[in-house]
């Protein structure tokens, strides 16, 4: 079984962010770019399920839309563990022409099930995976903690409002998953490394779709007021109650 | 034309973020003109729809066939879909939550309207659709424009608050067109607890670090958040050494939670943690030190040791409670 992760390539939390072009594009010139970490835990979980030898998964390809900028990212993913990474070559201006391009893709493909993160931590959409899904018309998991197989068939188990369940799809599956999926990210190896330069990376033309929500400014958010201090349970009862408003 | 809000029907109950995203709308009614709608699915009581009457909603449509009380993300965004079309929806509202979070994008592309999450406050213009929402995991704010006919977003609960304005309520019986209302998906085990409050619903969130010191400690804990009806969470060190469940842990790489109190007990406040937490209206921080930088982020603070502290708070917000 193959298994497909999207990879979305994005700042650093730790960098300072900032913006040009009168406040409308990231200033990209001090980022460190990343694997999104929620994708790079549903990566390694992926790389994890191959490397199981009871399990049915035999290959992880990771995908991302996304200029040259993103290549050192995709090298990363094939250090981890991926056997193979495809890139879209085109910056996505919002989560539905992203969709479309994976679509594009994926639909003359053939993979057991596709895993997306919850959440970029640039753009903070939780838009792709579902929209992915519902373009495919594919089952969507979200909230997807964990994955087992009874024989060649996955269990995903997900979080509910109230409890956790465990389900069959019958068909592809979009997962859509957080933390749970994979304790700790993978750490890649020397010998990852070293073969990651001679693991295929792919290049694809982009799709021509519009996007339908335009990113027009960004500023960082106001400051929040200084923290009050309180010296005693009682006061920060009171205060939560009649200042805050919040019990 | 319509203002349709995404109703979750929690085994037959709603929620306060159901009547918090009643007054948004209501909010954007009074701007536009345009009523406020709304749509639920599974099986629920009209009594427990009427409630929303209160905060100005004119009419829910009711997919209360019992088929559909198991959620089918697919199957839902039907519903939504196909109610949308009735009330010709200009607008569709879903709660920032899981549900919001696996129907709404769905339904972005069906009704090909564009989608903004993590909406911050009511849209500054409406024609066309400006809007501010989330970016970059908190660290900044981005202007959306939206723009398509039909327009879909997710406002961040806890940032608005309730506002009443009552209205006639109608409440009509909906039964959609579904082909495979089952389809693909088969349950094959369910573990719920009905008395436990989800992380990522509740209103109050004790969460803790490592400066508790053991697991057992985290028992106080559990305590003060009986205590307020929430829920425990804690740092990713704490999941990690297994003094606490994996799916408790909050920040960039555990849950994101923006509840209406977040403590942050014995949590240095690592930019990582902060990430997942910083949505929160009002974050209280208790730490021994001083100069942790918890405090940069924290509306309120306590200095000291949580071990002492925490059962004195738990004791103070008991009594408060049991005088209101
Ligand atoms: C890529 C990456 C992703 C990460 N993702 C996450 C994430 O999602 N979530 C997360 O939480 N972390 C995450 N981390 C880890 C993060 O950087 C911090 O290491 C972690 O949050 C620290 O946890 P802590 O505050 O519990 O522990 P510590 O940093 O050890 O802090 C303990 C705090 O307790 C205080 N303390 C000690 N004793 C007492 C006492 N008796 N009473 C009161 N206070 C006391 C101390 O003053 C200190 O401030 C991530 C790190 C990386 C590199
Ligand atoms: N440019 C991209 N290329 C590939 N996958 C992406 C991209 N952007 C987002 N994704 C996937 O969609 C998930 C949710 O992203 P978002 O909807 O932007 O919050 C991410 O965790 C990725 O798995």
């Amino acid at each position: 079984m193959r298994i497909l992760v999207c990879i979305s390539n994005v700042p650093d939390t730790t960098t300072k962010i900032k913006f040009t072009d009168s406040d409308s594009k990231l200033d990209d010139a001090n980022i460190q770019w990343v694997i999104n970490p929620w994708d790079e835990l549903a990566l390694s979980r992926a790389v994890e399920l191959k490397e199981d030898a009871g399990s049915p998964v035999s290959e992880v390809e990771v995908i991302t839309v996304g200029l040259a900028h993103t290549e050192p990212t995709l090298r990363k993913c094939l250090a981890i563990g991926a056997d193979k990474a495809v890139r879209i070559d085109m910056e996505p201006l919002d989560a539905y022409q992203t969709a479309a391009q994976l679509d594009a893709y994926i639909k003359n493909e053939d993979f057991g099930f596709l895993v997306c993160g919850i959440e970029s931590g640039d753009y903070n959409e939780a838009a792709v995976g579902g929209m992915l899904a519902e373009r495919l018309d594919f089952v969507s998991v979200s909230s997807v903690s964990s994955i087992r197989f009874e024989g060649d068939t996955p269990i995903f188990q997900r979080d509910v409002a109230n409890g956790k369940e465990e389900l069959k799809v019958n068909g592809t599956a979009v997962l859509i998953v957080q933390k749970g999926f994979a304790r700790v990210p993978k750490i890649p190896n020397m010998r990852g490394i070293m073969t990651a330069r001679s693991k295929p990376l792919q290049i694809i033309k982009a799709v021509s779709k519009s996007p339908l929500v335009e990113f027009k400014t960004y500023n960082t958010p106001p400051a929040r007021e200084s923290v009050k201090m309180v010296d005693n349970s009682k006061e920060l009862v009171e205060r939560l109650s009649q200042e805050a408003k919040v019990i | 034309m319509s203002i349709l809000v995404y109703i979750r029907n929690i085994g037959g109950k709603i929620k306060k973020q159901s009547l918090e995203l009643t007054s948004y709308a209501n909010a954007m009614s009074q701007s536009t003109g345009i009523p406020v709608v709304g749509v639920v699915i599974g099986e629920i009581e009209n009594s427990v729809l009427s409630e929303l009457g209160k905060y100005g909603m004119s009419k829910v449509l009711k997919a209360g066939d019992a088929q559909f009380n198991n959620r089918v993300n697919r199957v839902y965004t039907r519903i939504v879909e196909q109610a949308a079309l009735k009330l010709d929806a200009k607008y569709v509202l879903f709660p920032d939550n899981n549900q919001g979070k696996a129907i709404a994008p769905r339904l972005s592309v069906r009704l090909r309207a564009g989608f903004v999450p993590q909406v911050l406050d009511l849209p500054s213009s409406y024609e066309p659709l400006v809007v501010v929402k989330r970016a970059f995991t908190g660290k900044a704010l981005a202007t959306v424009e939206v723009k398509t006919e039909r327009k879909i977003m997710s406002p961040m609960l806890n940032s608005f608050g309730l506002s009443e304005s009552p209205a006639e309520i109608v409440i009509e019986d909906f039964t959609p067109d579904i082909d495979e209302p089952q389809s693909r998906l088969e349950i094959v085990d369910k573990k719920l607890d009905n008395d436990a409050v989800s992380l990522a619903d509740a209103e109050i969130v004790v969460s803790g670090g490592r400066g508790l010191k053991s697991a057992e400690n985290f028992n106080l804990l559990e305590k003060l958040s009986d205590t307020l009806g929430g829920a425990v969470a804690c740092s990713r060190p704490v999941a990690d050494d297994g003094w606490r469940p994996a799916d408790e842990h909050v920040g960039q790489t555990g849950k994101v939670i923006a509840p209406n109190i977040y403590f942050a007990i014995g949590i240095s406040g690592a930019i990582q943690h902060v990430a997942g937490v910083s949505g929160s209206k009002c974050i209280v921080a208790i730490n021994a030190d001083p100069e942790a930088p918890i405090f940069d982020v924290a509306d309120y603070g306590m200095v000291g040791d949580a071990l002492t502290i925490v059962p004195e708070l738990n004791e103070a917000f008991k009594n408060h409670l049991s005088e209101k």
